[in-house]
């Protein structure tokens, strides 16, 4: 076993003023595409939204298709119970966004970005819109071909999964779609696309700005980077931290929690519960061969302490799970449901504490037949809180 | 004419008549009308030429977009997990008591409309709550009721 010692590291980065955006952008455009994928994949910047897929290499494989009609969409579907951090950003330091997307479709072959904006937030639209006029006024003076538009969601968890996403904005059902194909070969209008999270896209704002080594030298091994923390629940000090990447969970539970924090929700409702036994042994990254038990999240960190019942925290989390689960495929919308009604009936008394196994491995079933990430990621939110407070379940 | 129509035509000159605008337009409708009727959705696959069916798939998928008349004020509180641990029902009570309405009603005179909804972003100032489009957060019953008596005086 491999003990995590890392202590807990402040960064700056992604509030840092954006004011110098002209000159990046101008000096970025001036790159070959080719030379800007190889420094993003160097600096070993992984999806922020939480899935984590390189993002320099999500950049190549758009890059490469030869369709003529390509998009670069900004994923600001934040709907994971517990982040709030790419509002901040939208608000905070828009034209790096911005820039990041004008990038991107340089590096790709694209003049059309999108910013997938959740209706929860619909009341940043006057001031993000007026950010992307005076952006696009600049490009339009400078030559740069590039425009944005903003499209607004209506209240769908769901439509932050990629696929999802493109569903919605074709006017549809936001359902996922089977992949393959992949949204870099075939996404918005069944055109190569990039999704990237709205902060995934501010730090390759800074890696353009200060060069890939300067990102690269932050965090761990296979964890690269900063990353923006949306930290809630029962902390004295709520709000969103840059940290670098690898710090163990226990340093995070000594700068944030209460003093008697039970377990910590890593990664939003989806994510994992880790009881307070297993705070040292965890670390906050991607996975990886060196770091033991690495749990990756898209930044949502809640904090519980032990005057909560980890019964009402799932209960809470499934029927979160049984409103937003899309319906398309079975194991997803059958097995919500009945994930649900199992724990209060066990919780009753109806059944018997043995029927919380039965429905753990209903749970491993949803994570083999679920179509998308959201039915396949109920199981672990659900494993692990029913194996670490089971008691907790039954009486 | 019936005014829903003008409207749904100006939408569609606005955003454009492909399925990929169906989405914006619905969102203007519910905008005026503060929910999506029958009517406006076969007047909407009407102008945007596709099957009524298709329009009704979409209209119900999304949370935000009712199809049951709702008030001039719709006031969503947030009960995900956060917001539930730090006083959601307190909100509500408040709420209920000050306005007569339970969750899902309308008042008679459909000036407010009480939901809740799925987590809105706000956890670390929880509980939170959105009236149409403004956030008001941390929130306690009595700031509750000092929101609550500016919007019964618009």
């Amino acid at each position: 076993m491999v003990a995590a010692t890392y202590q807990l590291k402040r960064a700056d980065f992604i509030f840092k003023n954006d004011n110098d955006w002209e000159k990046i952008l101008d000096k970025t455009l001036k790159r070959a595409p080719q030379e800007l994928i190889n420094e993003l994949m160097s600096s070993e910047l992984k999806g922020r939204g939480g899935a984590g897929f390189p993002t320099g290499l999500k950049w190549k494989l758009t890059a490469e298709d030869s369709s003529e009609q390509k998009f670069v969409i900004c994923n600001a579907d934040e709907g994971e119970p517990g982040t709030f951090k790419d509002r901040e950003i939208l608000s905070k330091v828009p034209y790096k966004v911005l820039t990041a997307m004008a990038v991107c479709g340089h590096v790709i072959g694209s003049q059309q970005g999108y910013i997938y904006l959740r209706g929860e937030y619909k009341f940043l639209v006057p001031e993000l819109q007026k950010a992307i006029n005076e952006f696009e006024y600049y490009c339009q003076q400078t030559g740069h071909e590039f425009s944005i538009k903003i499209f607004l969601g209506s209240g769908a968890y769901i439509c932050g999964e990629e696929t999802a996403l493109f569903e919605s904005m074709e006017g549809k059902r936001g359902e996922p779609r089977n992949k393959p194909p992949y949204p870099t070969s075939s996404g918005y209008m069944s055109q190569p696309t990039v999704v990237n999270n709205v902060e995934t896209l501010a730090h390759t704002f800074t890696i353009f700005k200060y060069g890939a080594k300067k990102f690269y030298d932050l965090g761990v091994q296979y964890s690269r980077g900063s990353k923006l923390f949306s930290v809630s629940g029962d902390t004295p000090k709520p709000g969103i931290y840059e940290l670098e990447l690898g710090m163990s969970l226990q340093d995070f539970v000594n700068e944030f929690g209460d003093g008697d924090t039970k377990a910590v929700q890593v990664g939003g409702a989806s994510g994992f519960l880790v009881p307070r036994k297993r705070f040292e042994k965890t670390t906050i990254g991607y996975r990886g061969k060196l770091t033991g038990i690495s749990l990756p999240t898209g930044g949502s960190m809640m904090l519980y302490n032990s005057s909560r019942s980890m019964y009402n925290v799932l209960d809470n989390y499934l029927e979160f799970f049984r409103e937003e689960s899309c319906g398309q495929c079975t194991p997803c919308r059958v097995g919500c449901q009945q994930l649900h009604s199992g724990i209060k009936a066990v919780k009753r008394g109806e059944k018997p504490a043995q029927y919380l196994d039965k429905l753990l491995k209903l749970t491993e079933t949803m994570q083999l037949t679920a179509k998308c990430g959201l039915g396949q990621s109920v199981a672990n939110s659900f494993s692990s809180i029913v194996e670490n407070f089971r008691e907790e379940m039954i009486y | 004419m019936n005014p829903v129509q003008d409207l749904i035509k100006d939408l569609a000159n606005e955003h454009g008549r492909s399925r990929a605008n169906l989405l914006p337009i619905l969102q203007g409708v519910v905008e005026q009308e503060k929910f999506l009727s029958e009517y406006s959705m076969i007047e909407i696959a009407r102008e945007l030429d596709l099957p009524a069916a298709d329009v009704y798939g979409t209209a119900t998928f999304y949370s935000f977009l009712e199809h049951k008349k709702m008030g001039t004020f719709i006031i969503r509180v947030c009960k995900t997990i956060t917001c539930s641990m730090k006083g959601k029902n307190q909100i509500l009570l408040a709420i209920e008591d000050m306005l007569k309405i339970g969750i899902g009603e309308t008042t008679p005179d459909g000036k407010f409309s009480l939901l809740q909804t799925n987590c809105l972003g706000w956890c670390h100032k929880a509980p939170a709550m959105l009236i149409n489009d403004d956030v008001y957060t941390e929130l306690t019953p009595e700031l509750v009721r000092d929101i609550l008596s500016q919007y019964l005086k618009k």
